[in-house]
């Protein structure tokens, strides 16, 4: 019988992004024992990667800006499936979220007057993502991560939670395992924050690390929580497309907000020739607008380069099909042009976007202040997730909680740039708030099922039990995410939707004989079979809920339904695991938006 | 190009271990990191090697790759000549684990030893403050740091002294300063720096800054500053006089 090490914490946090580590300081700062696992060093999650910005209506750049404007941009990029509650508090705290971060040693670019700096982003009104250079998502975990390790949390690095573990009906801990190790381990909690983060790895392109296998997702399914949205999967418009070994690496949208251009390969700017109705009043219809805009000329309107990454990863997909793609299969994305504009364009790129140059120089010898890069979409990021409530971040099971990319309902059909950021801090510390609280209310002693660490356990080690002869783990991972790709990509069919669900199934029955060689430490096979259960979950919830949803809207294109069916804008999608362990899907009503708030997005349309 | 390539790769753990050749096809664009994922997909299943985004953002790749210390992710297989087997190890300066990985749990202990920051009061009653761009690109050029731990493996104070428990080594010598110079910080670090820190031990070769994939000029920018103001606080002349009359 395995043993498991035990740790006994109020709150325990899975995850150490920026939802977890803010979770965690606020949980920390009400006084609960934090315990914070996350599975790889801390300040390495996929926050790091984040490089545009974090929204927040400052209005610091464009005084005309204010929560009802930053509200009303979420719902339209969202198109109104949004939680409009969560809209509601995102916009109204997330100001004073980031002068948090501020004060925690954050050191975003300033304006001439001394305050935080904001830059145009796709979707927002005005200038609203408060920035470091182009890497503001280090700026952000590391400004949480050396707050956090004074605040008297327990950091568990490099564990991989297997299970969550349950009393009467609410969550109690979760048994994981050390990858460094390889062993057992057993975190009592009187609440739990997910804060796991995506699903991206379950594409083959993708920008997301490998750590984004949605355990987060799985782990709240199989306890019995609902999964809201996952039909919505954000493909960013534009990751590397070449070299092959680093396709799929996001090209960060500061790129297009510092005046960067979308060609294709006759040299047109396509997006001009396709800006839909929602953005039409708002969105330049001359080449010389798009760029007083992206120099801060508040009369102009926005380059259509800067509408919602949806729109614009359909337009470059539909380029490359129509075969007026680049040699590598994107289009270009071209900054160097700026020269023809501004002095010294050469150092101002360089200052503005010093990761994307370096990026290029270092990845695809390319000096992208003198040539155009070649980019394509790339599977980002998941608006969908665990179903909460909009002001705890309670799931549907009690005392488990979820924040950030893992939780549905800020972002609904879409997602804007730099809504990420905020949504994380925003939520983090609510969750962790509530769920301290949860803690403090609902401190009775509780049961830990040794029935089920065993079983967790023995699921664990079968891969060893099968050995070198069973299925390669790291190619039933490889195949998941081929069919991921081509079947529930960024254009979508019935057809190629149920088959994807019937390899799904045959990719379950491998993954259930997947085998590996060697010890428990640091044993990266054993750990990607691990990382399966999860990616598979997910991946089916995705396809059911894409195939449910019959019409397009958001991230979501369905070529057999190509338009949007106002019918299915009163609805939410919910997956649930049934009694019988069989996945449903089902539609739940939008709750109904109170008045006050009908009437500032009407304002805006 | 050529179309095949040997990786040497160091195998083992704290109890010891060999290099073992690994030949796999490569092809134009790849980096290390791919090389040993494919080989970790065809041949050694159980490879352990710690990796995360995969593209330069994170730090976790960092191993000594023909004797340097890089990122596998951004270290691409057409700046090495691959006539030759490219011989890869894990980071000289930390425990092993196992293969290429090492135990680099030290620098979060290290980096808690190092007094937090402390903001001054806010500038305006909105509890907001007001910097400068100049200002505050000083102190972004150190918080660039990926913490990849690149320049603590080739510090011979850590790398050969192993002087782990009294010196800090230049990444968080970096954050220290970061500390430090940022405008709103009011902590007084210098004393620590002198005395737990040790900063004195550094004797400013610069391995660590050659090294640094976020081009960081860790020496001249970060310690120099710092032991300058260790100088200014405990062995001014003028100040020492002053102390005996």
């Amino acid at each position: 019988m395995p043993e498991f090490q035990r740790f006994s914490y109020d709150v325990l946090v899975i995850g150490a992004g920026g939802a977890g580590l803010r979770a965690a300081i606020e949980a920390a700062a009400s006084g609960a024992k934090v315990g914070v696992v996350c599975k790889s060093l801390l300040g390495k999650a996929h926050t790091v990667m984040a490089e545009g910005g974090i929204a927040a209506a400052l209005a610091n750049v464009d005084d005309r800006d204010n929560w009802r404007v930053h509200f009303a941009d979420t719902m339209r990029g969202g198109q109104y499936l949004n939680n409009w509650r969560m809209a509601e508090l995102h916009a109204k705290e997330a100001p004073e979220c980031v002068h948090e971060l501020e004060a925690w040693g954050a050191l975003f670019d300033r304006t001439k007057d001394g305050r935080i700096l904001q830059r145009n982003f796709g979707g927002h009104k005005y200038p609203r993502l408060a920035h470091v250079g182009d890497r503001t998502g280090l700026e952000m975990i590391r400004t949480l991560q050396d707050h956090g390790i004074h605040c008297g949390m327990q950091v568990h690095m490099e564990c991989t939670v297997l299970d969550l573990l349950m009393d009467s009906g609410r969550v109690v801990g979760a048994a994981g395992y050390d990858r460094e190790k390889g062993l057992f381990q057993l975190w009592q909690a009187k609440a739990v924050v997910l804060a796991t983060g995506g699903i991206g790895r379950a594409f083959k392109v993708t920008s997301n690390s490998w750590e984004y296998t949605g355990d987060g997702l799985a782990l709240a399914y199989r306890s019995g929580a609902e999964l809201q949205d996952m039909e919505f999967v954000q493909f960013h418009p534009t990751g590397m497309v070449w070299p092959i070994s680093v396709a799929g690496i996001l090209v960060t949208e500061g790129v297009r907000g510092e005046g960067g251009v979308l060609r294709n390969s006759e040299g047109r700017r396509f997006m001009f020739d396709d800006i839909p109705d929602l953005y039409k009043t708002q969105t330049a219809d001359n080449e010389d607008e798009g760029w007083r805009y992206t120099q801060g000329d508040k009369n102009a309107r926005r380059p259509p380069e800067l509408l919602t990454r949806d729109h614009v990863a359909r337009c470059i997909n539909r380029e490359v099909k129509a075969g007026r793609g680049t040699p590598h299969g994107g289009v270009y994305l071209d900054i160097a042009w700026i020269k023809q504009r501004l002095p010294k364009a050469e150092e101002h790129i360089k200052r503005k976007l010093p990761s994307m140059y370096h990026q290029f120089k270092q990845l695809a010898d390319l000096d992208i202040t003198k040539e155009p890069m070649e980019v394509g979409p790339t599977t980002h990021y998941m608006m969908g997730g665990i179903r909460v409530d909009g002001d705890s971040q309670m799931s549907t099971v009690p005392g488990l909680f979820a924040a950030g990319e893992a939780a549905a309902g800020l972002h609904g059909a879409n997602r804007l740039g730099g809504n990420s950021l905020s949504d994380l801090v925003v939520f983090g510390r609510r969750a962790g708030r509530y769920a301290a609280e949860f803690a403090r209310s609902n401190g009775a002693a509780v049961t830990i099922d040794d029935a089920q660490l065993q079983t967790t356990a023995a699921a664990a080690l079968a891969p060893f039990d099968h050995g070198l002869s069973g299925e390669n783990p790291y190619q039933i991972q490889y195949d998941l995410q081929d069919t991921m790709q081509s079947l529930v990509g960024i254009v979508r069919t019935e057809n190629e939707m149920e088959e994807a669900l019937d390899k799904i199934t045959q990719l379950e029955a491998r993954a259930a004989r997947a085998g590996i060689g060697g010890n428990r430490q640091y044993n990266n096979g054993w750990h990607t079979a691990m990382d399966l259960g999860s990616m598979l979950i997910v991946s089916e919830a995705v396809t059911h809920a894409a195939l449910l949803r019959k019409e397009s809207r958001g991230a979501q294109f369905r070529e057999d339904f190509p338009n949007k069916d106002p019918e299915w804008g009163k609805y939410n999608i919910v997956v649930k695991r049934g009694v019988h362990d069989e996945m449903l899907v089902e539609k739940h009503a939008l709750p109904p938006i109170p008045d006050e708030l009908k009437a500032v997005i009407e304002e805006m349309k | 190009m050529a179309t095949q390539a040997m990786f040497r790769i160091w195998r083992g753990d704290p109890a010891g271990g060999a290099f073992q050749d690994y030949v796999t096809p490569v092809e134009e664009g790849m980096v290390v990191l791919d090389a040993v994922h494919r080989i970790q997909a065809q041949q050694a299943p159980d490879l352990a090697v710690r990796w995360n985004c995969k593209a330069g953002k994170c730090g976790s790749c960092s191993a000594e790759i023909n004797g340097m210390p890089k990122l596998m992710c951004m270290t691409r297989l057409s700046n090495l000549n691959l006539e030759m087997p490219i011989i890869l190890e894990p980071m000289h300066t930390f425990p092993v684990i196992r293969d290429l990985v090492t135990d680099v749990s030290w620098n979060f202990r290290a980096k808690l030893t190092i007094r937090k920051f402390k903001p001054r009061t806010p500038d305006s009653p909105d509890g907001t403050w007001r910097m400068q761009q100049a200002d505050v690109e000083r102190v972004q050029e150190f918080r660039k740091c990926i913490e990849c731990f690149l320049c603590q493996d080739v510090c011979h104070v850590l790398r050969e002294h192993h002087k782990h428990d009294e010196f800090i080594g230049p990444r968080l010598l970096v954050h220290a300063a970061a500390l430090e110079m940022h405008p709103l910080d009011a902590e007084d670090r210098v004393s620590d720096l002198k005395k737990k820190h040790n900063i004195g031990y550094c004797n400013i070769t610069t391995c660590c800054r050659k090294v640094c994939p976020e081009s960081i000029t860790i020496t001249e920018n970060a310690i120099i500053p710092l032991k300058e103001r260790v100088v200014d606080q405990f062995f001014d002349p003028l100040r020492q006089l002053f102390h005996i009359i």
